[in-house]
């Protein structure tokens, strides 16, 4: 990778596992990835692949009895792993912020829009006087283009409708002038017309902002309108790292492959979409191999017995498989 | 109205809707007075002909699922009549529509909640049998024409035997979504409503359902009512589309013709609002602004008015009709009446 590029967020080897009555399931599998400064990076994968576990590991908010068990998180240099809760709190929210799936449950429904902006403002910044908040708060608002913030700061949650509620949420998040922005599904929930303004309004304040974004979905077309580099996870593990349109015109993993041409493309008359057959792997079972031997078309006998280990293929183009490494 | 000399696809109307409306009261105060309407469907008159899929595409609260049960009568409409091969269901007592609800099911969106969870899959899928009869077989025993049939069904929608003496939970997303397809299939229908099928499927799951669902189409010459917000499903599976706004049917055309020729503005931009997964066609979308007003109080005229970018005098104060501009391609826009459309896409 470049050397001017500098890194912000260095995740290597990060494993996340649940240790149930049942047996221990393994949610991220030894993740390296790397978020350089001013870059969207987009994390893609399917349900229980792991997307959502990597960002609560990087806010240390997985929920128990999930625990880091291996790696390092570290953060403009240090390391997150380690600290205190009472030093991961001045991170939270100041540093490094995250907008949910959910916009409605996401905010308190027994306090005004106001009032849960300005505890956060508040907090992060250290403004207590009551105008100089108040007009910090309209300015937040305004700032996510919602049409009437004096209106809308008096109001509570239930009273605004979900492309609202999101604008919100975005503006909580970036009151503080993040460093990096983790979105985790933030349009999911909305109207595609809704999810196209509010697309385009994230793009605009990340790079207006200078911050970095990690957008994590499950949809190929958002984060190829949004991303500069793609990630593609698997049953806890990264699959495959390339800039987006590498990615799209030179997949390389077999799952990316069959990634994208199972999305139905609008205006494409095909009989039969391409699938990929089987289901995704019981992360309760140790796996040797690569996860994805089962569903693989192109599989080889060493893909049972040997992980693939992650390789720069291409410059920038990561891939973790076995048809790429040694003399294949 | 059997089909008796097989008629070709997309000729023979299954089901008309003629100003089908859909209101819900509003009530208020201890003696529940009804103070206004939620106008979920609103005047809709729609054609489905033998054999199509018909999309039908929308926002939430534009009403499509309140359409899609009120075809089949499961709301029953406020106003309007509903035709079903050649036969006029909108009064029909409930006892009699019983045995005609043989020939129209329908799929729900969350296979989670549509399947009941204490029963077996092969008593979900033979709860048919006991309402409209068993099925028809050579075999006298009931019993074994049931067990052969539900056998059958299984197979057909990809599922094995030995998942017959399973519970609901015991299965994936996108399972359950095929045993609730196999319940449909049970008694034979015609017409199939299918409510977000694959919404709740992730994207190489969803595949197989879409194929399966083509594939079922073909071999028993069903008639699908496809409903769905995701515009590129609805495009990969529909002969036609529908585009609904706050209860309205604002434009309706062949596929092709509609991707590549759609002329309401709202249209235009629900499509440009969709993300494509390629990056070489990044082009800076031109979303429309606002959201959608309540339905509760419409604006007058025509329904987009207050969002549209080419709004003119008249359209707030008539409403545009729904009008034949050729090709069987039908819009409600006032720029759009007439032959000639002299509207601009946006670029």
């Amino acid at each position: 990778m470049s050397g001017e590029r500098r890194p912000i967020l260095e995740i290597k080897g990060l494993r996340t596992q649940f240790l149930l009555h049942e047996g221990t399931v393994t949610a991220l599998d030894g993740i390296d990835l790397t978020i350089y400064e001013n870059e969207s990076v987009g994390i893609v994968g399917e349900t229980g692949c792991g997307k959502s576990m990597t960002a609560f590991s990087v806010l240390r908010l997985v929920p128990p009895p999930g625990k880091i068990t291996a790696g390092s998180i570290r953060f403009k240099g240090v390391e997150l792993t380690t600290l205190t809760v009472d030093q991961m709190r001045g991170i939270r929210g100041k540093l490094i912020s995250m907008i949910f799936q959910d916009p409605s449950t996401s905010l308190d429904p027994v306090f005004t829009v106001g009032s849960q902006l300005g505890e956060v403002i508040s907090l992060h910044q250290g403004i207590y006087e009551e105008a100089a908040l108040k007009k910090k708060v309209l300015q937040v608002l305004k700032l996510v283009r919602i049409a009437a913030p004096e209106s809308v700061v008096r109001q509570y949650p239930h009273e605004l409708s979900g492309g609202m509620k999101q604008r919100v949420m975005i503006a909580l998040a970036l009151s503080c002038n993040p460093s990096l922005l983790i979105a985790d599904e933030p349009t999911t929930a909305l109207d595609v017309t809704i999810q196209a303004q509010i697309l385009n309004l994230l793009k605009d304040l990340v790079r207006g902002a200078g911050s970095s974004m990690m957008l994590i979905t499950h949809n190929l077309g958002v984060v190829a309108e949004a991303c500069d580099r793609i990630c593609i996870m698997y049953a806890g593990r990264i699959v495959e790292i390339a800039e987006t349109l590498d990615l799209f015109e030179n997949p390389m993993h077999p799952y990316t492959k069959g990634l994208l041409k199972a999305f139905p493309k609008l205006g494409e008359q095909k009989d039969e979409l391409n699938v990929i057959r089987g289901t995704v792997p019981n992360l309760m079972k140790p796996f040797r191999g690569c996860p994805f031997v089962d569903r693989c078309d192109s599989s080889m006998e060493k893909c049972r017995a040997f992980r693939p280990i992650m390789l720069e293929v291409k410059p920038r183009h990561f891939v973790s498989c076995h048809l790429y490494s040694g003399g294949g | 109205m059997q089909d008796n000399a097989a008629p070709a696809k997309g000729q023979v109307p299954l089901i008309q809707t003629h100003d089908l409306q859909k209101l819900f009261p509003v009530k208020k105060g201890v003696f529940g007075k009804t103070v206004a309407h939620v106008h979920a469907v609103d005047g809709v008159s729609i054609t489905i002909m033998r054999g199509e899929t018909l999309g039908l595409v929308g926002e939430s609260g534009c009403g499509k699922t309140t359409l899609g049960r009120a075809i089949l009568r499961l709301t029953e409409p406020t106003g309007g009549k509903i035709i079903f091969g050649g036969k006029d269901i909108t009064s029909v007592p409930l006892a009699q529509l019983r045995s005609l609800r043989k020939r129209f099911q329908i799929v729900f969106q969350d296979p989670y909640s549509s399947l009941d969870p204490r029963m077996t899959v092969e008593r979900i899928i033979g709860e048919g049998f006991k309402i409209h009869g068993p099925p028809p077989s050579a075999s006298k025993n009931v019993k074994f024409a049931e067990r052969e049939r539900i056998h059958q069904l299984i197979e057909q929608v990809g599922l094995s035997h030995d998942h017959l003496s399973r519970l609901p939970h015991e299965f994936s997303g996108g399972q359950k979504q095929r045993i609730a397809l196999a319940r449909a299939l049970a008694v034979e229908p015609d017409f199939i409503v299918l409510d977000e099928p694959t919404s709740a499927l992730d994207v190489s799951v969803q595949a197989q359902a879409l194929n399966l669902l083509k594939k079922l189409q073909d071999k028993f010459g069903l008639t699908y009512l496809f409903i769905s917000h995701d515009l590129s499903v609805v495009g990969h599976m529909s002969d036609r589309i529908a585009v609904m706004y706050l209860g309205k049917v604002i434009e309706l055309a062949p596929t092709n013709e509609f991707l590549n020729n759609a002329q309401h503005p709202y249209t235009q931009a629900l499509i440009a609002s969709i993300p494509i997964p390629d990056p070489r066609m990044k082009k800076d979308r031109k979303g429309i602004e606002g959201e959608v007003p309540s339905p509760i109080d419409p604006p007058k005229g025509c329904r987009f008015n207050p969002r549209c970018t080419y709004v003119e005098p008249i359209c707030k104060l008539k409403e545009p009709p729904l009008v034949d501009i050729g090709n069987g391609h039908l819009v409600a826009c006032h720029k759009c009446t007439g032959q000639a459309c002299a509207m601009e896409k946006p670029a």
